[in-house]
């Protein structure tokens, strides 16, 4: 079946079955391998993308569920404010271990700083537990959360986006 | 073949049956308690039959105690760990369609068959907790107004035997057993139980 898909702005035409997940079109068709596989059951995160700004798990979301949706992935992200002051804290803080589960807690972390922009720890805790770090980064995960939010409120005068 | 074959070919057996294998727990139509001659004990009688399904895992699971979901059919905490939010839809940084898309969703690989997907995909309101409640306590709760989303008696049998999300506890996804019978069974149940005065048992029986 082909479709066409909107990603991070640009349209592709993907010939997939209809029932392929989406993280099968970003990583083997289209080549946009920053989303990554962890567990394929929705459960771990690390495979999570913006589907018109909902966060999504991209492993167990069909292609034909997503018409005519806007898609963006890890690749996108330093595209908005929210991004790039999320990547900046990260590296300020050198959040990351392994990395593997990173690209699924940024995009988490986006969506959470979109809806949210002074969260407190237990808002940082209610969204970003949808994403497992074996490494047991979460301490640096909150912490550069609250840097980046800080940032974005004293250098963007309408806040976030 | 002795009886020590014998029981180890029955374990290998139901060892090798799969959940969708397994026979689909039955539920009683109302006619089934047409020997019951008083009224109310027999209006009892089907509520107390219909909340085989009101109790069962499919249905419990998103009835928590608490503002979390549960999961399986021992019903251990969701992983991962996720909130009501205020619409009863996950927060809106965490949505429950973070995951839950509008239909079944499969996975390919692990041990969790599929991924369980509706359009209304939602948590329980508060009041309408039912895990840790007898069934007398869900039969009263089910009736008052205050805890039933304002509904009528009329509006909860055709909820019941009608709703989408309801009916997903019958078309729960690869991986999970069904709730007993059929939504059909179900809702001729509930308005057999509606129709003789909707009686509950008494919570001290
Ligand atoms: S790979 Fe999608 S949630 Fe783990
Ligand atoms: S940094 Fe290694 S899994 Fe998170």
């Amino acid at each position: 079946m082909s479709q066409q898909l909107s990603i991070n702005g640009v349209t592709h035409t993907v010939d997939v079955d209809e029932d392929t997940p989406l993280l099968w079109v970003l990583r083997d068709v289209v080549g946009l391998t920053g989303t990554k596989f962890g567990c394929g059951i929705a459960l771990c995160g690390a495979c999570t993308v913006h589907i018109d700004g909902v966060p999504r798990r991209a492993c167990i979301t069909s292609v034909k569920s997503l018409g005519n949706a806007s898609i963006r992935t890890i690749e996108a992200l330093e595209t908005t404010p929210v991004g790039r002051s999320l990547q900046k804290a990260w590296l300020d803080l050198e959040v990351v271990q392994c990395g593997y589960c990173q690209s699924g807690q940024l995009m988490s972390a986006a969506a959470l700083l979109a809806g949210n922009a002074a969260p407190s720890d237990a808002d940082i805790d209610t969204v970003m537990s949808g994403n497992v770090c074996r490494c047991g980064t979460y301490g640096r995960i909150r912490a550069a959360i609250k840097q980046a939010a800080n940032e974005i409120q004293h250098t963007t005068p309408e806040g976030a986006q | 073949m002795n009886r020590a074959h014998a029981l180890a070919l029955l374990c290998i057996v139901f060892a090798s049956m799969s959940l969708a294998d397994a026979p689909l727990e039955p539920l009683r139509a109302p006619q089934a308690f047409d020997s019951i001659r008083n009224r109310a004990a027999r209006s009892n009688a089907y509520f107390t039959e219909a909340a085989k399904v009101l109790q069962h895992p499919r249905c419990l699971n998103c009835h928590p105690a608490t503002r979390t979901p549960t999961q399986g059919d021992d019903l251990h905490p969701h992983m991962p760990l996720v909130q009501a939010g205020p619409e009863n839809r996950g927060t809106k940084e965490l949505p429950c369609s973070s995951c839950h898309g509008p239909e079944n969703a499969p996975t390919l690989g692990g041990r969790v068959k599929s991924v369980p997907g509706n359009e209304h995909w939602s948590l329980a309101p508060a009041s309408m907790a039912w895990q840790g409640l007898t069934t007398a306590q869900i039969c009263e709760q089910i009736k008052d107004p205050k805890r039933n989303g304002n509904r009528t008696l009329a509006q909860i049998e055709k909820h019941l035997a009608e709703d989408h999300l309801v009916g997903w506890a019958w078309h729960p996804g690869e991986g999970r057993a069904p709730a007993p019978g059929t939504q059909e069974v179900f809702g001729q149940l509930i308005a057999a139980w509606v129709k003789t005065g909707a009686h509950c048992q008494q919570a001290s029986l």
